[in-house]
């Protein structure tokens, strides 16, 4: 044996806890769980709902980081609970904290209501102005036209940059990070054609040009989709658009 | 019990946003401090344009602008923008790799060849200002 290092036994947690029925105000309760190495907090959560607290409330599902549901804050920071090893933040005690931005409906779960509908205002799905018939074949993409997109389409939803965005804390009519790097993906996509109507949602004020650029969007970001970076190409895309008809007022698009 | 509960009925808690929230994370307060920097941007701007509404209104004029700019406060204030607004572009190009994705053919160009035009853009305009100014 060359090293041994000091391994603590137990870790508190001190959970952030809000039960409507009982009270007003958030309140915080510590939980002292079993120390492992190969835990995540998320397996510490799960610990305390079986063993200490069976009246937690928090969104799991996938325990390997493409659900998307586990997101909350740990010491103040938005990360993926199930991909977040509790050795990472020794030596505790650990906060945890549901994702900001959305309102709490008990415990560390957020009604992510607004989120859902934001996705579906951005149209994040492929639009063609005609189908062709299914015996024509599918529709061919070459390795670089995959990779023009395939960034933008490894977004799980878990909503991080969301609770990272100080703009979307502030302003919550904002689309935010993920709807519009979503419509991004789509946008960038040679086989879509709905960029023109995503414009319309996109280009207000509420959209690409409520973002100041914070950055944190990205540094969040568990999957490396870089959403500030989405929003930024947006705003020159639709910056040379509209100079393109300022210039050009006849071409068709 | 919470007296304002009632069953069935939803009572999400919001939390306020403080106005501090900025100081909060040191990202933030970069942040923050970027966009404060503009306005020792709009400063210079209209430093610039005061001088050129001045050289309109004749030679005395001019001369006691001059002599008000070089005033030992208004220099050592002066050369504190100029490192406010150095700050404010190289934190700016610093950025435009992420906005400005640039497709040849099938491949696309490295970010650092986009950052190294910004700057190389920069140098070239600071070059032909400089000529102008000192030189001509």
């Amino acid at each position: 044996m060359s090293e041994t290092l000091t391994v603590p036994e137990t870790v508190i947690l001190e959970v952030f806890r809000y039960r409507p029925e009982v009270e007003s105000e958030p309140t915080f309760d510590s939980f002292e769980v079993p120390f492992h190495p190969e835990w995540m907090i998320l397996d510490a959560l799960n610990y305390i709902k079986d063993d200490l607290d069976g009246s937690l409330s928090y969104r799991w599902a996938c325990r390997m980081g493409v659900c998307g549901s586990c997101g909350m804050l740990a010491n103040g920071q938005p990360v993926l609970t199930c991909a977040t090893y509790l050795e990472s933040l020794l030596p505790g005690p650990i906060r945890i904290e549901p994702l900001e931005g959305f309102p709490v409906i008990r415990d560390l779960v957020g009604d992510i209501g607004d989120f859902m509908n934001k996705l579906s205002d951005v149209k994040a799905w492929l639009i063609r102005d005609e189908e062709k018939p299914v015996e024509d074949g599918e529709y061919l993409q070459t390795p670089s036209q995959l990779d023009d997109y395939k960034q933008y389409s490894m977004c799980i939803n878990c909503m991080l940059c969301y609770s990272a965005c100080p703009v979307y804390r502030l302003e919550p009519e904002f689309i935010g990070p993920a709807a519009i790097a979503l419509a991004q993906r789509y946008n960038l996509d040679s086989r879509d054609e709905g960029a023109e109507e995503r414009m319309d949602v996109l280009s207000q004020h509420d959209g690409i040009w409520g973002c100041t650029l914070v950055g944190e969007c990205t540094e969040v970001c568990p999957k490396g989709v870089d959403p500030a970076g989405a929003i930024q190409r947006y705003k020159v895309s639709a910056t040379m658009d509209y100079f393109k008809s300022l210039l050009m007022p006849r071409s068709s698009s | 019990m919470n007296p304002g509960y009632r069953l069935y009925y939803p009572r999400w808690y919001r939390k306020r946003v403080p106005i501090f929230w900025w100081l909060h994370k040191r990202s933030y307060a970069v942040f923050i401090a970027r966009e404060l920097t503009s306005v020792f941007v709009v400063y210079a701007a209209a430093v610039v344009v005061a001088l050129v509404l001045t050289l309109n209104k004749g030679e005395p004029a001019w001369e006691a602008a001059m002599s008000r700019l070089s005033h030992p406060l208004v220099i050592t204030a002066h050369v504190l923008v100029l490192f406010v607004i150095l700050f404010h572009t190289i934190t700016w190009l610093n950025l435009a790799p992420m906005a400005i994705v640039v497709k040849l053919g099938d491949r696309k160009v490295p970010p650092t060849a986009v950052l190294i035009g910004h700057y190389g853009a920069w140098f070239a305009c600071s070059v032909v200002v400089a000529w102008l100014l000192l030189w001509r």
